[in-house]
C-alpha cells in the first residue's frame, strides 16, 4: 500500500531513531526531534520499535492512503480528520481504503507524528530512513503529490484500549543541563545567569537548533576554539551571547564554546517548544 | 601522553590532546578497542568526543578513559584512496599568486603529497585531510562562495579537501574530480574515513 501526500503542513519529514554511531563520517544522528512521541506512536500501532513516521510541523499535513489502514497521530493534542470525521489523537484509528486523514494544527506545542501500521517503508541509509536537514541526506522534505510506500503489516498487534499520557508543553519548558566541555570559557557568572534567566524560543530555530532569546552569557576567554565535536543537547553559545541547543539535525562538528549539555529526556520538551514559547534550565 | 577529560553531559566526554597527530593516534587506540556502549568516536582538531548510549556506559568507561594513551599514528590506517585531479580551479592563479610559486610548481605539490584523512565534518563525506605542503598555506578566500560544485578540490589554513555536494564554501578551488567520495547508494557511503591515507593524481 502507498499513501499519497496532499498537503504537507507547515513542513513534514520521514523520521525514525536516526543514525547514531556514523559522526566520523560527518553524518549526525538525525532521527525524530521528540523521540518520546514517535516511540508513543509505534508503541500504539505495535510497529517495530524502529519504524519510520512522518513528522510534520506546526500542523497542516493531509494524506490519502490507497488501502484501508490503521494509523496514529502522537505529540501534543491536535485536530485530526479521518474523511472529515474527527478522530482521537494518541490512540489508533481506522483509514478506510482511499480514505483522507487531516491534521489540524496544535493549540500548544510544535511537532505531531503521524505512523502508520506498518511504517513508512523510504529507503534505508546507514540504517535509517530519517530526513537530515543539515546534513541533505534522507528523504527529501515532503511535497504535495509525493507517494510514500507503506511496510508490511507487523505480526504483533495494536496496543488497544491503553490510555496513554498527554503530552501538552507546559507554560515554561523545562531543561534539565550539565556542565559543557568548554564551561570555563565563560565567566562564573555566566552558569548562574543560565540557570537564573528566563529564556524565549525564537522564529530562526529548526530541527538543526533552537536558539535563544534572554540574558547574555559573558565570556572570559578570546579566541577560537577549533572544531570539535557536537552532539544533540549541546548549548552553544555564539559570540552574540545567547544560546543555541542542538536538536535533531545537530552537526556532528562545530566551533563555538559549548556551556551546557541538555540531559536527554528533557531533549522531546525542547523540540515541542515553539517561538515564542519561554524556556527555563535547570542544573542535573 | 593521556588526554584531558572535559565533561560532555550525562553520556559524552571530549578527550582533548595536543595536536592532530595526537588524535589520529588516540582514535586508532579507541577504534582498536571501542569502549563497552559506546555509541559515537568524533575526532576533530585537537579533541574526541567520546558518546555513550547511556550515563551507566558512560560511567563504566571513565577510568579507562582517563588512563588511555595513544596509540601510533601511522597505525591509524594503511589504505590509500587515489583521486584523479583536472587542475583547473576558478582559485588557482590565486594560489599561486599568495604563494609565489607557478602554477604548475602549485599543482606538482599538491598533487606530490600523500595526505592523511583527520576527521570529516561539515557535512556528510566532507574529509579534512592534512599532510599539505607547508608552501601552500594559504587563507581563506575574502568572500565565500555561496556554491561550490560537488567534486571541487579545495585547500586552506593546513587542510585539503573535497567538496562531497553542491555547498556554500570559502576554501581555494585548485580543481575537480569526477571521484564520488559521498555515495549514499554505496554500502560505504563514505569514501574517506578517519586514519586513511589520500593521493591526488593529475590528470
Amino acid at each position: 500500500m502507498s499513501i499519497v501526500i496532499l498537503a504537507p503542513g507547515g513542513r513534514t519529514t520521514v523520521q525514525d531513531r536516526g543514525r547514531p554511531g556514523n559522526a566520523y563520517l560527518g553524518v549526525g544522528r538525525s532521527g525524530a526531534a521528540d523521540m518520546r512521541a514517535y516511540a508513543l506512536a509505534n508503541r500504539i500501532l505495535g510497529n517495530p520499535a524502529g519504524a519510520a513516521c512522518l513528522e510534520t510541523t506546526l500542523g497542516g499535513l493531509s494524506l490519502r492512503s490507497s488501502r484501508s489502514a490503521w494509523m496514529t497521530v502522537t505529540g501534543p493534542t491536535v485536530a485530526v480528520t479521518v474523511d472529515g470525521l474527527p478522530v482521537g489523537v494518541r490512540t489508533a484509528f481506522f483509514v478506510p481504503h482511499g480514505g483522507v486523514v487531516a491534521i489540524g494544527v496544535p493549540e500548544r506545542g510544535m511537532r505531531n507524528y503521524l505512523a502508520v501500521r506498518g511504517g513508512i517503508d523510504a529507503p534505508l541509509l546507514l540504517g535509517s530512513r530519517s530526513t537530515d536537514t543539515l546534513g541533505g541526506i534522507g528523504p527529501d522534505p515532503l511535497r504535495k503529490g509525493d507517494v510514500l510506500d507503506v511496510g508490511d503489516v507487523p505480526d504483533e498487534p495494536p496496543a488497544g484500549h491503553d490510555v496513554f499520557p498527554a503530552t501538552e508543553p507546559p507554560d515554561v519548558t523545562e531543561l534539565v543541563v550539565d556542565r559543557g566541555p568548554r564551561a570555563d570559557w565563560f565567566t562564573d557568572a555566566a552558569w548562574s545567569v543560565l540557570l537564573r534567566g528566563r529564556y524565549v524560543v525564537t522564529p530562526d530555530s529548526d530541527r538543526i537548533g533552537v536558539r535563544l532569546d534572554g540574558p547574555h552569557l559573558e565570556r572570559c576567554r578570546d579566541g577560537e576554539l577549533p572544531s570539535e565535536g557536537l552532539m544533540q543537547g549541546a548549548v552553544q553559545i555564539p559570540p552574540i551571547g545567547t544560546p543555541v541547543c542542538f536538536l535533531a539535525d545537530t552537526p556532528t562538528t562545530g566551533g563555538y564554546p559549548v556551556l551546557a549539555v541538555v540531559r536527554r529526556a528533557s531533549l522531546p520538551d525542547l523540540a515541542q517548544a515553539r517561538p515564542g514559547h519561554p524556556v527555563r534550565f535547570r542544573a542535573g | 601522553m593521556t588526554p584531558t577529560v572535559l565533561p560532555y553531559g550525562e553520556r559524552a566526554v571530549l578527550l582533548e590532546v595536543g595536536s592532530i597527530d595526537e588524535v589520529l593516534g588516540l582514535y586508532a587506540a579507541l577504534r582498536a578497542a571501542p569502549p563497552s556502549g559506546v555509541e559515537d568516536i568524533v575526532p576533530a582538531a585537537v579533541t574526541v568526543l567520546v558518546s555513550f548510549v547511556d550515563r551507566q556506559a558512560l560511567g563504566d568507561a571513565l577510568p579507562a578513559l582517563r588512563r588511555i594513551e595513544a596509540a601510533a599514528p601511522e597505525q591509524a590506517g594503511r589504505e590509500v584512496a587515489r583521486i584523479p585531479v583536472t587542475y583547473d580551479g576558478a582559485d588557482l592563479q590565486d594560489v599561486a599568486t599568495l604563494t609565489g610559486l607557478p602554477v604548475e610548481e602549485v599543482v606538482a605539490i599538491h598533487s606530490g603529497t600523500e595526505y592523511t584523512v583527520a576527521f570529516n565534518g561539515f557535512s556528510p563525506g566532507f574529509a579534512y585531510l592534512i599532510g599539505l605542503d607547508d608552501r601552500l598555506r594559504v587563507p581563506r578566500r575574502k568572500t565565500p562562495r555561496t556554491s561550490v560544485p560537488a567534486g571541487s578540490v579545495a585547500m586552506t589554513g593546513g587542510f585539503t579537501a573535497v567538496y562531497p555536494r553542491r555547498s556554500p564554501g570559502g576554501w581555494q578551488l585548485l580543481g575537480r574530480t569526477d571521484t564520488d567520495v559521498w555515495d549514499g547508494a554505496r554500502a560505504e557511503p563514505a569514501l574517506l574515513r578517519p586514519g586513511m591515507r589520500v593521493r591526488f593524481e593529475a590528470r
